[in-house]
C-alpha cells in the first residue's frame, strides 16, 4: 500500500497591508521593518488643533524649512522597527556587560594613579551630560518630525544617548567606587570647569532650536560628528594608562557611531539631494554647527591633549563627511 | 542535459532577503512554492551572495547564517565569506 500525503499551498487573499502595498507598487510581500515604517504616521482628520502651537497641526511637514515631496523618502538603512532595534542593543548591551566585568575584576581603574582618575572625572566623565542634552534633542527632532521613517530612528537614538549617558555615569561609579563622588565632581566640571562651557553652551543652544531638521543636523553633524568624535575617538591619548579599559568600555560608542552614522548620513544625504533649496540650507546648517562645534571642542581638546589640533581634526573629518552628502561647506 | 543546482528554504521573514537575492543574482532560476518552503532550482549552478543578502537586509550577514532557514540542498557546496554555491562543476 502507498500513501500519498497530498499538501494544499494556501494563496493568502493579501500578501501585506493595501497602503504598504500602495507603496511597494503591487501586492508583495512586505518586509517588518516596511510594514511597521511605511505610512504609519497618520496625516489626516485630527481633531483640535494643538493649542501650544496652534499655527501647526500635531504632524505638520512646516516645522521644518526643508521640503520633501515625500518623508518616507529617507528609509534606515539599517531597516531598524522595535523588535530590530532592541534586539541589536540587547547583544551591544551583553558586550558591554562583558566589558564592565573584566575590566571590575581585574580593578583595572581602581589600580590607577590618582591623577589619572582625576583627569577622567574632569575629562571623561562630563560628556554624561552632553549625552542626556543629545537624548533631549533627538526626542525633540522625533516629537516634532514628520513621517515614521524618520521619526522612529530619532527616538532609537534618543535611547541610545541615554544608554551612552549610563555608560559613562557606571564608568563614574567604577572610580569612586559606586559612592557617586565622581558624577557630583564632573557635574562641577560641566557646570564650572573652563573647558566644557563651550560645549555646555553649544548643546544648551540647540535645545531652544524648533526647527527640527535643523536641530538633526545641528545634533548628527554637530554634536557626534565632531564633539563625541573628539572625546571616544581622538582622545586616547588623554587616558594616559587607562586608556585601553577606557576604549573597551566606550566600545559600545565607537560601535553605535559606525552605526547610526550610516543612518543619519543617508537621512542627509537624501533630503539634501531632494531639491537645490533644501541642499543650500542643510549646507548652511552643517557649516553653522560644525563650525560652532569646533570653537566649542578647541578648549575640551586642549584641556585633554595638551593642544587644540585634535579639534580641528574631528571637525575636518566632520566637513568632508558633510561634503560626500553632497553639501558645500 | 544540464543538471540542476538546486535550494529549498523555509520560506519566511528571514529567508525572504535570501530568496530576494537570489533570484537577483541567479537569472534564469526556477521557483517552486510549497506551503512553508520555496524550492529554488537553476542548471548547473546557483549562487548566494553576502553582498546582496546584506543589502537586502540593512546588516552583516553571513553566508553560514543560510542554515538557519535552509531545508535541503543538491549539488556540490562552495561555501566562501563572500557566497554560498552549489553547482556540478569541478
Amino acid at each position: 500500500m502507498t500513501v500519498q500525503i497530498k499538501t494544499i499551498d494556501l494563496e493568502p487573499k493579501r500578501q501585506t497591508f493595501g497602503h504598504i502595498a500602495r507603496r511597494l507598487g503591487g501586492d508583495k510581500p512586505a518586509t517588518r521593518y516596511q510594514e511597521a515604517t511605511l505610512d504609519l504616521q497618520a496625516t489626516d482628520n485630527f481633531h483640535y488643533k494643538p493649542q501650544w502651537e496652534p499655527e501647526f497641526w500635531h504632524y505638520d511637514t512646516r516645522k521644518t524649512a526643508v521640503v520633501m515631496e515625500d518623508w518616507y523618502k529617507p528609509l534606515d538603512p539599517r531597516q531598524f522597527y522595535y523588535a530590530t532595534y532592541n534586539i541589536a542593543r540587547a547583544n551591544a548591551n551583553q558586550a558591554v556587560e562583558r566589558n564592565f566585568t573584566f575590566v571590575e575584576d581585574r580593578d583595572l581603574l581602581g589600580k590607577l594613579d590618582p591623577a589619572v582618575k582625576a583627569k577622567l572625572i574632569s575629562g571623561l566623565l562630563p560628556i554624561r551630560h552632553l549625552h542626556w542634552g543629545s537624548n533631549m534633542n533627538m526626542s525633540e527632532a522625533c516629537q516634532r518630525g514628520y513621517g515614521t521613517a524618520v521619526t522612529a530612528p530619532c527616538i532609537f537614538s534618543a535611547g541610545d544617548h541615554l544608554g551612552m549617558a549610563q555608560i559613562v555615569s557606571r564608568i563614574g561609579l567604577v572610580l569612586d567606587e559606586q559612592t557617586g563622588t565622581a558624577l557630583d565632581a564632573a557635574k562641577e566640571a560641566w557646570l564650572n570647569a573652563a573647558e566644557w562651557q563651550g560645549v555646555r553652551k553649544l548643546i544648551e543652544d540647540t535645545f531652544v532650536e524648533r526647527d527640527w531638521f535643523k536641530l538633526l543636523v545641528a545634533q548628527t553633524l554637530g554634536v557626534n560628528a565632531v564633539l563625541l568624535d573628539l572625546v571616544y575617538k581622538h582622545a586616547d591619548a588623554a587616558w594616559g594608562p587607562a586608556a585601553v579599559p577606557v576604549a573597551m568600555l566606550t566600545e559600545f560608542m565607537a560601535d553605535w557611531r559606525a552605526e547610526e552614522g550610516k543612518w543619519s548620513d543617508h537621512v542627509v544625504k537624501t533630503v539634501a539631494a531632494e531639491s537645490e533649496a533644501n541642499k543650500a540650507l542643510i549646507s548652511e546648517w552643517a557649516k553653522t554647527w560644525i563650525d560652532r562645534a569646533e570653537e566649542a571642542a578647541g578648549p575640551l581638546a586642549t584641556a585633554l591633549l595638551g593642544d587644540a589640533s585634535a579639534a580641528k581634526t574631528a571637525a575636518d573629518a566632520a566637513r568632508a563627511r558633510a561634503r560626500s552628502l553632497g553639501l558645500t561647506l | 542535459m544540464a543538471q540542476i543546482a538546486s535550494i529549498t528554504l523555509l520560506h519566511n521573514d528571514d529567508a525572504r532577503p535570501i530568496i530576494e537575492a537570489i533570484l537577483a543574482d541567479n537569472p534564469g532560476v526556477r521557483v517552486l512554492n510549497m506551503p512553508g518552503a520555496v524550492k529554488l532550482d537553476r542548471d548547473d549552478e546557483l549562487v548566494v551572495n553576502r553582498a546582496s543578502v546584506e543589502a537586502r537586509l540593512g546588516r552583516e550577514w553571513s553566508p553560514q547564517e543560510i542554515q538557519l532557514v535552509l531545508i535541503s540542498m543538491a549539488g556540490n557546496l562552495d561555501e566562501d565569506d563572500d557566497w554560498f554555491k552549489l553547482s556540478w562543476k569541478h
